[in-house]
């Protein structure tokens, strides 16, 4: 099979994880969208690394999970902090600077 | 496409059947992830997600991130993020008006054309050689490979990113830390204050809510011997709500008997 198959799966989860980062509103969603692309973009180094027969690709993606956790632990503290202050965890509601 | 359309007839090899079943599989379950209402059954789309790419990295010879990515993103970080989903409220279903006026058409529109972009790039590039494949790379194990790289030509970005996982969790430690605005009073304390307060009436506690003949709960005040409602009795909560009942309501004397014949 064709490796670069997976390369088309992981352009369309990209895609996709970005639309949900523009269209939905809740948070917690918006952050797991931003996941999907992460892993999106891993599925394609983990592919490249396959295609070119060498393993810096993998320890790519690996670095790429190492940060991926770090932001979804600052990330989800911080919609903690704004839920506290806020009583809504809505990327629409945080607007005080607009005003 | 249309290579690709062929080549399903074409291989029966068992990493092409796997793939065509979980490829669409992992696009829909994302898809839904994005149009379903409930944050709940998008964590649960986002883990489904999740296992498919861990097998798609097995299937392309990178068992050691396939692993990782089962115990960090199924286990840890989707069990993060339903944490906080249960912590910010499950029930609260994202609306889906838009609040910026075209704001989807234009998103939707993006996508398909980000999309088709990256795609039909992918469909003209030609690697111009054969698929290398890993199985030089993983000759003495995929774990031992990685492990040489990492603590040789990577071992710098290695110990910075320990760095940056300590910073992380000591950020997220100090952003979810909330003080206490007063100083809870100890056991000691409350005792001085029952027994020194302005009266010794409610020295030996306050009071239960009231029980009458028709009413039992604990919104209405109870009766002080002298006829008179204590209310202290009912829970501050409730009479700040405003949900204490009037006890005259339930009281013997005021109930009209007559009318209640006549029915």
């Amino acid at each position: 099979m064709d490796a670069s198959n997976y390369l088309y799966v992981s352009a369309l989860l990209f895609t996709i994880g970005a639309v949900g980062v523009v269209v939905r509103r809740n948070a917690i969603v918006v952050f797991m969208c931003i996941e999907l692309m992460l892993n999106a973009a891993n599925l394609s180094f983990v592919t490249f690394s396959r295609i070119n027969g060498d393993l810096n690709g993998q320890v790519m993606a690996f670095f790429t999970m190492v940060v991926a956790a770090c932001e979804v632990v600052v990330g989800l503290a911080i919609i903690v902090t704004i839920y506290r202050s806020r009583r809504s965890a809505s990327v629409d509601d945080a607007s005080l600077l607009k005003r | 496409m249309l290579q690709l359309a062929l080549q399903v007839g074409q291989t029966a090899k068992p990493e092409a059947v796997m793939f065509w079943i979980l490829g669409p599989l992992a696009v829909v379950a994302s898809l839904a992830m994005l149009l379903v209402k409930k944050a709940v059954h998008s964590a649960i789309l986002m883990a489904f997600v999740m296992i498919i790419l861990a097998i798609f990295y097995i299937a392309q010879d990178a068992a050691f991130l396939g692993i990782v990515q089962v115990v960090v993103y199924t286990g840890a970080v989707m069990m993060l993020f339903l944490f906080i989903l249960m912590l910010v409220g499950v029930d609260s279903a994202d609306s889906l008006t838009e609040t910026i006026r075209g704001l989807r058409p234009i998103a939707i529109t993006a996508a398909i054309g980000f999309g088709g972009l990256m795609l039909s790039l992918l469909g003209h590039a030609t690697l111009g050689r054969n698929a290398a494949g890993l199985a030089q790379a993983n000759a003495d194990g995929n774990v031992q490979g990685l492990a040489k790289l990492l603590f040789s030509t990577y071992v710098w970005p290695f110990e910075v990113v320990s760095a940056l996982l300590i910073t992380a969790a000591l950020g997220a430690m100090v952003l979810a830390h909330s003080h206490n605005t007063i100083v809870r009073p100890t056991q000691r304390q409350l005792s001085i204050n029952r027994f020194r307060g302005d009266s010794l009436g409610t020295a030996a506690g306050l009071p239960g809510p009231g029980v009458y003949a028709r009413h039992n709960a604990v919104d209405v005040p109870a009766l002080l011997p002298d006829g008179t409602p204590a209310l202290t009795s009912v829970n501050a909560t409730l009479s700040a709500r405003g949900d204490m009942l009037d006890y005259k309501k339930f009281d013997l004397s005021q109930i009209n008997t007559k009318v209640e014949e006549e029915k």
